[in-house]
């Protein structure tokens, strides 16, 4: 279907050609999901809460729960402050969830509704809680809207109510599947770690068949556990752009001591994660982590051979690009496309330099690539159409270009449309490197085997 | 006045929905529809933009760009299961991708240059530029960008005015089609009509089913001259006027189209409906009345029983396993609602509970006459009240779009899409088994067994 995207690189300035990005509410709207008995809630048109439901719905296939503004002509015109004490009180009395996530859209932010105002004048009931975020689409991407929405429940909930900080770590997990939010609680659980993660979706949007609609599934933050999180000693931010900014605030607010570090996907970012554990709370690397941290090395080693040298395109969310690029350089591949679509240094990451991370880490391994913030997959496309890869990795719509080049293909990220696994099984730690060697050897062996003349088509691999 | 049977709505203490319930009894109030949601409702409605694209969507060699900021475009980037015959152009996402900098200053120029930048790339002979909310406001003037465009490189640079919050996807249909009917002009040329030519409205051609249909009515002696808009080119639309009947199926959709083009063009239209072995029978049958063709008739009567022959003995297998099994619907336009109780009724199955997004009030009055006392019938559903209904009721099978799915599996309730992931045809005799085997396939899966 891309047969006439041409080779030849021109500058573009009208806009953005099959995106590698989406829109801040619908991360926003993922991160209030993480929140136990929390809704979302969309201000702004119809149209846009019933887009989001339905992505999210595509990539998790769960149930997600979303009330709207429904804005009409007459909200544009004299703003949106009368549907929001609407919207407050229905949403209280129709779904009584414990906590009401409002997040902006475009066309909300365009008319200058101001929300806090809003808000403050209107009736909550009693033990309930309303937040919000700005989240006007125009700036950043998806992740910043995650962000701020991760930023939110610090300023409206996290308080530092104690004298002495707890024993106990903040994990801000950034925009990863539920599947590795339960990992990454599992990896802090056999360290001996209080955790305390926010937002939360394992539980939420992973939740088990039951003949039951549950509005508000098991999982998800605790309130009153993000509220202690200003009380904890220290905030993990995996990955900067989705995490950062929320646990930079954590810092300002109540003084806890924020760390940011790479999503843990592969064999070094989970290193890091869990010494980062063990030097903050000195608890010695159990066997059962040193033992899985062992077979995945074992499995590298094994199979380093049939990584060697091989070309990878890879784009999606920064955080996930960025340790996934640090992940295949470990492997002995050569990421020579890296590409996201969320534009650096945005407003709501306090470390956007996407380019120059991932510019000095491929310098140290000598790999010279194309590197881009803010890119679209067209452009993609371009790159590989002038210097070819053997691999491509990222979300579903790399299927395109996969097909169009006729390139092995691993799906990685959001969204996901087309496959069904990738909420439950995770691609963090030790085990979700496992898993993303066999994704990608299967990939690759695969097409071997498929190319392989007669004579060459082998048993053993 | 006569009592009316007012649903009760423990846990849906939500005053202003009560209108938009109620179930079949001795007599009925009005239902309230095509109305907008309540604010701090998870409804499940869209919006105007949504609606002008399902329609415009299957175009498929023009550009189809969203002026606006991402996210618009993003979420409407290849969702729907149009096949085309040949280009496929319109399966790229194009954006202006605005940022804060042109909501301030304006999107014009962005816009401008996205045209150009796009034109010089794929060099199509059409451009659908579709308005989204933030673009109302802003105040951009679609209107003379696209004209100015359309001047400097001899194309058609169709302007769509699909802002998203003057109403819900009905209003986008709308929008379509009035692009449409831009699009469709002839201008100084005059059409040779032909006389057994006809247009086919309402069809996306989600997974061919278009083609299906063309081959009935070739059979029948019929050429289709463009179908609006499923497999559709810019030079086959250009052609519209030229037809002598147009045939709606999604009369949602289109039925705004086809009356423009008759006080236009003259061209007389007909509701179809290929939903169902009863209905696609009708179809064929009025179409050949439409001509007043006796050979045409004949034909008609042949291949209806042709087909029908064929398919009865599979629908029969099915039917043996699925009757007295019970369905809740809820599908975006009213008319698709209306034939899939028929459809469900060969199956042996009765619709339970029956829903849409865009109904109109004949949609509800005639949904109201087909189905059996005590359905109940809701208009722009939330999620609490499919579930309360549903369970209610005791449906097996829920038929809804992609955000009721899970719904409906969470539930233990089978499902199938009869929106825009449909994965078979659905349309015709052949759709009648694929539909049956779906529902069968879903109903019938021992996973149920394991909850
Ligand atoms: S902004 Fe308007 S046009 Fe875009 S998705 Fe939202 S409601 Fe639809
Ligand atoms: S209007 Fe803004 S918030 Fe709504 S879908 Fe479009 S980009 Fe997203």
């Amino acid at each position: 279907m891309l047969n006439s995207t041409p080779k030849e690189l021109i500058e573009r300035a009208g806009g953005a050609i099959n995106p590698a990005k989406t829109c801040q509410p619908i991360g926003a709207m993922y991160a209030a999901l993480g929140i136990h008995k929390c809704l979302p809630h969309s201000h702004g048109s119809q149209g846009c809460c019933a887009y989001h439901r339905s992505h999210l719905t595509r990539h998790f296939r769960e149930p997600v729960m979303a009330s709207t503004s429904s804005f009409t002509e007459g909200a544009s015109v004299f703003g949106g402050g009368a549907n929001v004490k609407t919207a407050v009180n229905n949403v209280f009395t129709i779904y009584n969830p414990d906590v009401m996530a409002i997040h902006t859209t475009c066309l909300s932010e365009t008319i200058g509704d101001d929300l806090p105002t809003y808000i403050k004048a209107t009736e909550v009931p009693e033990g309930k809680v309303v937040i919000h975020a700005n989240t006007p689409s125009y700036v950043g991407s998806h992740i910043t809207g995650f962000s701020n929405m991760t930023k939110a429940m610090v300023s409206y909930l996290a308080e530092a109510s104690e004298e002495n900080k707890k024993e106990q770590a903040n994990i801000i997990p950034g925009f990863v599947n539920p599947g590795d939010m339960r990992e990454i609680k599992r990896l802090a659980k056999h360290m001996g770690v209080k955790s305390i993660m926010f937002p939360d979706t394992s539980g939420v949007l992973d939740s088990p068949i039951t003949g039951q609609f549950m509005m508000y599934p098991k999982g998800g933050a605790r309130v009153e556990d993000i509220r202690d999180s200003g009380n904890s000693r220290i905030t993990l931010a995996l990955g900067s752009y989705a995490s950062a900014d929320a646990a930079y605030h954590l810092e300002r607010k109540c003084k806890v001591r924020a760390i940011t570090l790479k999503t843990p996907i592969g064999i070094k970012a989970t290193d890091d994660f869990l010494m980062t554990l063990r030097s903050n709370f000195v608890k010695e690397i159990p066997y059962d982590l040193e033992e899985e941290r062992g077979q995945l090395v074992d499995i590298m080693t094994d199979t380093h051979y049939h990584f060697y040298d091989k070309k990878v395109a890879v784009f999606g969310d920064p955080d996930i690009v960025a340790a996934t690029a640090e992940f295949l350089l470990s492997l002995g591949m050569r990421p020579v496309h890296v590409l996201t679509g969320t534009p650096g240094g945005v407003t709501g990451a306090s470390a956007g330099g996407f380019e120059r991370e991932v510019k000095e880490m491929l310098d140290q391994s000598g790999v010279q690539a194309n590197i881009k913030a803010g890119g679209d997959l067209f452009l993609l496309h371009q790159w590989i159409k002038n210097e070819p890869v053997d691999l491509l990795i990222g979300n579903t719509y790399g299927k395109y270009i996969a097909r169009a080049e006729d390139l092995p293909f691993v799906r990685l990220g959001f969204p996901i449309l087309d496959r069904s696994m990738h909420p439950y099984l995770p691609i963090v730690g030790y085990k979700g490197a496992m898993r993303l060697l066999e994704l990608i050897g299967n990939a690759l062996l695969d097409r071997v085997d498929r190319d392989a003349s007669d004579e060459d088509f082998e048993l053993v691999m | 006045m006569e009592e009316m049977e007012v649903v009760l709505l423990t846990g849906l203490p939500i005053e202003e929905r009560r209108d938009f319930i109620l179930t079949k009894g001795k007599q009925k109030r009005q239902l309230k529809c095509d109305a907008d949601s309540v604010a701090g409702s998870v409804s499940q409605r869209a919006c105007v933009y949504c609606g002008a694209r399902v329609v415009l969507n299957p175009v498929t060699d023009a550009v189809h760009l969203v002026h606006g900021p991402i996210g618009c475009a993003s979420y409407t980037w290849d969702i729907r299961g149009s096949l085309s015959s040949g280009a496929d152009l319109y399966r790229n996402s194009f954006s202006t991708d605005l940022k804060e900098h042109d909501i301030i200053f304006g999107g014009e120029k962005k816009l401008a240059r996205a045209i150009d930048e796009l034109v010089r790339k794929y060099r199509p002979k059409l451009v659908f530029v579709y308005s989204t909310c933030i673009v109302g406001v802003i105040g951009d003037d679609l209107e003379a960008v696209c004209k100015a465009a359309s001047g400097k490189h001899g194309i058609e640079v169709i302007p769509v005015q699909s802002s998203g919050f003057i109403g819900n996807k009905s209003a986008g249909y709308r929008a379509a089609c009035d692009a449409l009917m831009r699009l469709i002009e002839p201008g100084e040329k005059k059409y040779v009509i032909k006389s057994k030519n006809i247009n086919y409205l309402g069809d996306f051609n989600l997974a061919g089913e278009a083609w299906i249909i063309k081959r009935y009515l070739s059979r029948m002696g019929v050429d289709i001259n463009v179908v609006f808009t499923g497999d559709s080119s810019y030079a086959a639309l250009k052609k519209a006027a030229g037809a002598s009947l147009n045939i709606i199926q999604c009369a949602g959709s289109m039925i705004y189209l086809a009356s423009r083009m008759e006080e236009n063009y003259g061209i007389p239209y007909m509701n179809v409906s290929f939903v169902g072995i009863e209905d696609t029978s009708n179809s064929l049958r009025n179409i050949a009345k439409a001509f007043n063709d006796p050979e045409m008739a004949y034909k008609a009567e042949q291949l209806i029983e042709h087909e029908t022959a064929l398919v009865k003995p599979a629908i029969q297998r099915y039917r043996e396993k699925l009757e007295g099994k019970k369905a809740a619907v809820y599908v975006g336009g009213g008319f698709k609602a209306v034939s899939l109780i028929k459809q469900f009724k060969e199956i042996g199955i009765d619709v339970v509970m029956i829903g849409t997004q865009t109904g109109r009030p004949e949609d509800y009055r005639r949904i109201g006459d087909l189905v059996d006392d005590g359905t109940v019938i809701l208009d722009d559903a939330n999620p609490a009240e499919l579930e309360k209904f549903m369970l209610e009721k005791g449906a097996d099978l829920l038929v809804g779009g992609v955000k009721e799915r899970p719904l409906a599996y969470k539930l233990g309730i089978a499902f199938i899409d009869h929106n825009h992931n449909r994965k078979h045809p659905l349309s015709g005799f052949i759709g009648a088994v694929n539909f049956a085997e779906e529902v069968y396939a879903t109903v019938c899966s021992p996973v149920w067994n394991y909850i």
